[in-house]
């Protein structure tokens, strides 16, 4: 099973900045590994972000997306308290949640 | 022999109630998500990737600020942000115009998503990344070279 993300939500005027880092291989399928083979193409294709359950950033990557993803956004009209999740889907169906609370500035 | 049987039963139970929970979340994420551009991650040229992303021609825009190092020492991290100044931008993409597959990111913004999004890609070499963003139904753009000391595809 992945690994948790982090998330960090904090107030800054009437936006929310966001910052998440998953924790992800994103092989680009171009690399080989110690034996010579090629490692199969693993990453992050989706990843969703809502504000109290609303969608405000609906992302699609490629391979090209460095390992361990980092994503940075900002939302408009939060208030300290609300909730932000965060969901991915890699493109072997693995999915993963996350949640994380706007905090006080 | 019947409480193993009660425990054999409840197993069974659970697991079709996991299969099925697990039937629905994909359903619901097919019906919300948008669905993954395959043409356009799988252009190998820029001129592909534009046109896949339905932005052909895309007007340059001073009103797009790509924020990325001049200079990247490692081509598998480079950190690029986009802010777009342009009133109701509904998308951004970000596009590194010598990767074997142009296309890296499409971001879709939405409900109080502002015009801003920042992450780390990889570059294979030298190249201009490229910012597209999508503003009332037209698409605008802005460029910026990074040198790439070692590239970070392999």
């Amino acid at each position: 099973m992945s690994e948790p993300m982090k998330i960090r939500a904090t107030q800054q005027g009437d936006a929310a900045d966001v910052r998440i880092l998953m924790l992800h291989p994103m092989e680009t399928g171009q690399r080989r590994d110690a034996k010579g083979e090629i490692v199969p193409l693993h990453f992050i294709q989706s990843v969703m972000i809502t504000h109290n359950g609303r969608t405000v950033l609906d992302a699609q990557w490629s391979q090209a997306v460095s390992r361990n993803p980092f994503l940075g956004l900002r939302i408009k009209g939060t208030k300290p308290g609300d909730k932000i999740s965060v969901t991915w889907v890699d493109n072997k169906g693995d999915k993963r949640t996350d949640d994380a609370t706007v905090a006080a500035s | 022999m019947s409480d193993m049987r009660r425990s054999f039963l409840k197993l069974v139970g659970s697991v079709a109630t996991l299969a099925a929970a697990g039937v629905a979340g994909l359903l619901r994420s097919a019906e919300t998500w948008a669905d993954w551009n395959k043409a356009g991650f799988e252009s190998k040229v820029l001129a592909e990737a534009l046109k896949n992303i339905g932005a052909a021609s895309p007007a340059e825009s001073k009103d797009i600020v790509i924020t990325a190092p001049d200079i990247a020492e490692n081509g598998a991290v480079v950190p690029v942000a986009v802010t777009s100044r342009i009133p109701n931008t509904q998308q951004i993409s970000i596009i590194s115009e010598k990767n074997p597959f142009p296309l890296a990111a499409v971001f879709e913004i939405a409900n109080g998503g502002e015009g801003y999004v920042s992450t780390r890609i990889k570059m294979g070499q030298t190249s201009d990344i490229w910012a597209v963003v999508k503003a009332g139904g037209k698409y605008f753009s802005a460029r910026k070279e990074v040198k790439i000391t070692v590239g970070g595809c392999g």
